[in-house]
């Protein structure tokens, strides 16, 4: 079987977000694999480790630089990598559609990708992933085994979480509490160099965004940033009383 | 006709639905704002959302007792098409985020996906969205026959109450069966106020230390504020608390009118889900913890100490 672990690579969460010309620049910062994502490539290897005989394809659309992620991917485990290169940025609708040809052409039979996306904040990607391949889906998963050709889970939904059957072939969304993803070893990265990464070009998936993005803010709701010293815990404590009774008024 | 998804839990219609009622009318685009239940026994809810929109599509059946995305992607997608809706609007919780994607591929339409803001602009939907974490507002928009978008809980005002109640039409669906079986189900029940619903919320890290002090000191200082608890991954991870009660990126989003934070250092995941708080509070040891970066009123201190300072203040 093959199992296609998506790649995307954003903003590294400690870096400061910096707005210029009404787009959020990222020319000059550090850029890492999405956390999301890194659940998906250490569950795929996981169900390997644990008897699946599955061959990991790390899959990547976006610029020349994704493919600092895609070597990440190669030097944990995966197998390959295939990286659309483009600098278009494709809302998640549009990227799924690169997604479910590839899978469709490379015969996938499990998809893993992140629940939520670190840039766009978007959770599209695996659902509408899904559709287009007409696969069932299950997200947000926090447990995955696999039996045969049969997975069994659980996952977060609105309230609580369910555990769930599910034949492939399937989409998986990814989260935190799943594993703990594993760093690349010496020898990981060693042999990640002689791995294949092809490389494609976006104009045969024939992709239209559909979504046209007009521009961003960063909108800083101003803040007191009245810190009190606590040394004093009576004191303190009867200042912040004060304040939220007296000066913001939200507690009678 | 612009086309609501209703949402409803334990017998009720959400308050996220009402909210999506005045998204769908502050559009003033053409045809009925038509709100569609979908589920087992809904009857209850139809009558109660008839008090809101222009007219209700009920679509009642034991196939729809239990959410699966499928099930509503094709419920839904059929309703649109019979009823030539041009938008539709969804909510933007974990469940509604799932399936609406599916909706907008099997119709050919743009998602705008948990918007903040909606207006039509000549034929074409404008909106705003969080990205980054929630660090940055995006302006997005989308032109086409069909729209789908999803709205964040809290982000609209709730719906007024029509003054008479409107019709209600039963509706048939043409069902697949469900492909995800689903073989359990924990439901985390709370008898305070909803996390998410919430004017106040109080939460705690893992700078309360332990789970019994985590109960010890959280739990009377939302019950005397009239509070819901909530908590960070990490709290969750170690068992302290119920994932129900998580805040951030893989919990929930909040945006109360006061959100204490108590032994929280303000990782960005857990600033993604409630940094738009109207006022937030912070209690510390670490005067260097990135929550007071947006923090209105905070203390640096003995978090063990400061909370029952506060609790014995607040009873005077």
């Amino acid at each position: 079987m093959r199992i296609f672990t998506l790649i995307r690579q954003v903003l590294d969460a400690e870096e400061t977000v910096r707005v210029q010309n009404n787009a959020v620049a990222l020319a000059s910062s550090k850029l890492v694999m999405d956390t999301m994502d890194e659940y998906g490539v250490e569950e795929a290897l996981r169900l390997r480790e644990q008897g699946a005989e599955a061959e990991i394809i790390a899959i990547g659309v976006g610029p020349a630089r994704l493919q600092d992620a895609l070597r990440t991917a190669l030097a944990m485990g995966v197998d390959r990598a295939i990286h659309v290169e483009t600098d278009l940025a494709l809302d998640a609708l549009a990227l799924s559609k690169v997604v479910a040809t590839l899978a469709s052409e490379e015969s996938a039979d499990l998809i893993l990708t992140g629940g939520q996306q670190a840039d766009w904040d978007s959770h599209a990607l695996g659902a509408a992933t899904a559709e287009r391949l007409n696969w069932p889906q299950a997200t947000w998963t926090t447990a995955l085994a696999l039996s045969g050709r049969t997975l069994t889970g659980r996952h977060d939904v609105d309230e609580g979480s369910e555990t769930f059957t599910l034949d492939l072939p399937a989409v998986i969304t990814t989260q935190q509490g799943l594993n703990e993803p594993r760093y690349p070893t010496l020898p990981g990265i060693m042999k990640a160099k002689k791995k294949e990464t092809r490389k494609e070009t976006l104009d045969r998936f024939d992709v239209v965004p559909t979504v046209s993005f007009e521009r961003a803010e960063i909108q800083t709701k101003s803040r007191k940033l009245r810190i009190l010293d606590g040394k004093d815990p009576q004191a303190a404590a009867a200042e912040l009383i004060n304040l939220l009774r007296n000066e913001a008024r939200v507690i009678a | 006709m612009i086309l609501v998804v209703a949402e409803h839990a334990n017998g009720k219609l959400a308050k996220s639905t009402l909210e999506l009622l005045t998204a769908a009318r502050s559009l003033n685009r053409a045809g009925d704002v038509t709100a569609l239940i979908l589920g087992s026994d809904i009857l209850a809810i139809a009558a109660e959302a008839a008090r809101f929109a222009d007219q209700v599509l009920v679509a009642q059946t034991p196939a729809l007792a239990q959410y699966d995305p499928e099930l509503w992607t094709a419920a839904i997608v059929q309703i649109a098409r019979e009823g030539e809706a041009h938008t539709i609007l969804i909510g933007a919780s974990r469940s509604g985020r799932e399936y609406s994607p599916r909706v907008a591929i099997r119709l050919d339409a743009p998602l705008l996906e948990d918007i903040i803001s909606l207006h039509d602009e000549a034929g074409s939907l404008h909106a705003q969205r969080y990205t980054y974490l929630a660090r940055v507002t995006e302006s997005i928009s989308a032109k086409a026959p069909i729209i789908v978008a999803t709205i964040k809980p809290g982000a609209f005002a709730p719906a007024a109450s029509l003054p008479s109640p409107s019709e209600q039409w039963d509706v048939d669906l043409n069902l697949p069966t469900a492909r995800l079986k689903v073989t359990g189900k924990t439901t985390e029940s709370t008898d305070r106020v909803s996390l998410t619903e919430a004017d106040i919320v109080v939460s705690g890290g893992r700078g309360a230390g332990t789970a019994e002090a985590f109960t010890a000191l959280i739990e009377p200082l939302a019950d005397r504020l009239g509070a819901a608890i909530g908590a960070t991954r990490a709290v969750v991870d170690a068992g302290w608390r119920p994932y129900a009660e998580q805040v951030g990126q893989t919990g929930k989003t909040v945006q109360p009118s006061v959100y204490i934070a108590i032994g929280i250092s303000g990782a960005v995941q857990h600033l993604s889900g409630m940094n738009k708080s109207k006022l937030i509070v912070a209690i510390n040891r670490d005067a260097e913890a990135p929550i007071f970066k947006i923090t209105d009123y905070g203390i640096v201190g003995d978090v063990q100490q400061l909370v029952p300072a506060i609790l014995a203040e607040l009873k005077k």
